[in-house]
């Protein structure tokens, strides 16, 4: 098949999809999002006879905007924009999240420093505050005390893009010191592993330890759940253990969709970038048969 | 073989650079970002953004 990869930054991951691509002999068009213009009408000339889209942005708003025009021109792209729109923000993430009835933890939304101040006092101390855009652990306070809530929210509404003014305050879950990441593919786990640390943050990108985990039903159960919450795709999706370690009982703090899995290859038995571009062939396969019925109806 | 655009030491990439890889300098540090491979051109790599990543 023709697969076209949007891209900004070649990480690991992307050259193991590049790899296993063009190992099945695939061939790959790498589409540097920075060099494209994308008008209303028209289809760039790079776009044109593609089985399918693989969205490897690395800044979100160009991955929003992309996978946006590849649907209005008719070009199969994964994840769909409406996942991406979904999975980006923060805010709309917990919201699909709880209109699904997948656990999530408590959060709330507030716009002025006001108003979140009266959030963080509800929930108490510890809790946390996280930008409604952003990865790789950054820019997430846990909040001790009221001096130092005062403290973020006026850095916060002064310094920041006004995307900062949209406070977004969760409740502080005490997690055994791990967190879930696990890799699925409309909704099927591929991979997962737990990321641990003694800080309260257990992102790999923060310097996480990481190990391969055994999902158990429950967890399976929420992972397609909270992946058809989003609207599928290919997702990262994070679990927290409410109920500790040995405890089936889990919340799903976040949705990702973009996701970075060259941490989970290593870790895991799994062969991941097998596994994605086995789904990938199976979606190219579907846009097909989609195009071919379209074209007889 | 190229040079690193900001100290001008010599760089050598891998048989399985990308062009849009980072590659570090490994005299001075900086990130670059492989623009061609053959011959093999660099440039510094974009500052990290706000919204990258996941």
């Amino acid at each position: 098949m023709q697969i076209g990869l949007l891209y900004s930054r070649i990480r690991k991951d992307e050259k193991l999809l590049l790899a296993e691509l063009r190992e099945r002999g695939h061939e790959v068009v790498k589409i540097d999002v920075r060099d494209l213009q994308l008008a209303l009408d028209e289809a760039p000339e790079i776009l044109s006879g593609l089985d399918l889209v693989v969205d490897r942005c690395l800044a979100t708003s160009r991955s929003l905007y992309a996978t946006k025009f590849c649907e209005a021109y008719g070009v199969p792209v994964v994840n769909s924009a409406e996942t991406a729109q979904t999975c980006a923000d923060k805010v709309q993430n917990s919201l699909a999240l709880a209109q699904s009835g997948v656990p999530t933890p408590a959060t709330d939304v507030a716009f002025t420093k006001e108003s979140a101040m009266e959030s963080i006092e509800s929930f108490g101390y510890p809790c946390v505050l996280k930008p409604v855009v952003g990865s790789w652990g950054r820019l997430m306070a846990k909040i001790d005390s009221r001096s130092a809530a005062e403290a973020i929210l006026e850095h916060k509404a002064t310094l920041g893009h006004y995307e900062h003014k949209v406070f977004y305050v969760q409740e502080f879950v005490d997690k055994p010191g791990r967190d879930i990441r696990v890799l699925a593919a409309d909704g099927e786990p591929l991979s997962a592993m737990v990321r641990s640390s003694d800080h309260w943050l257990t992102n790999a990108a923060k310097g996480a330890e990481t190990d391969a985990f055994e999902l158990d039903a429950e967890a399976e159960k929420l992972v397609e759940q909270a992946s058809d919450a989003v609207g599928g795709g290919l997702l990262g999706i994070d679990l927290m253990e409410v109920g500790g370690e040995s405890e089936s009982d889990y919340t799903v703090h976040e949705v990702n969709h973009t996701v970075e899995f060259k941490a989970l290859n290593e870790t895991t038995e799994t062969d991941v970038p097998a596994e994605v571009v086995d789904w990938l062939e199976a979606k190219a396969d579907e846009a097909d048969e989609e195009t071919k019925h379209e074209v007889v109806a | 073989m190229t040079e690193c655009v900001q100290c001008g030491a010599d760089v050598t990439l891998h048989d399985d650079a990308e062009v849009g890889e980072i590659v570090d300098c490994t005299t001075c540090g900086a990130e670059l970002e492989v623009v061609e491979r053959t011959p093999p051109v660099l440039d510094r790599a974009p500052e990290l953004e706000e919204d990258w990543g996941e």
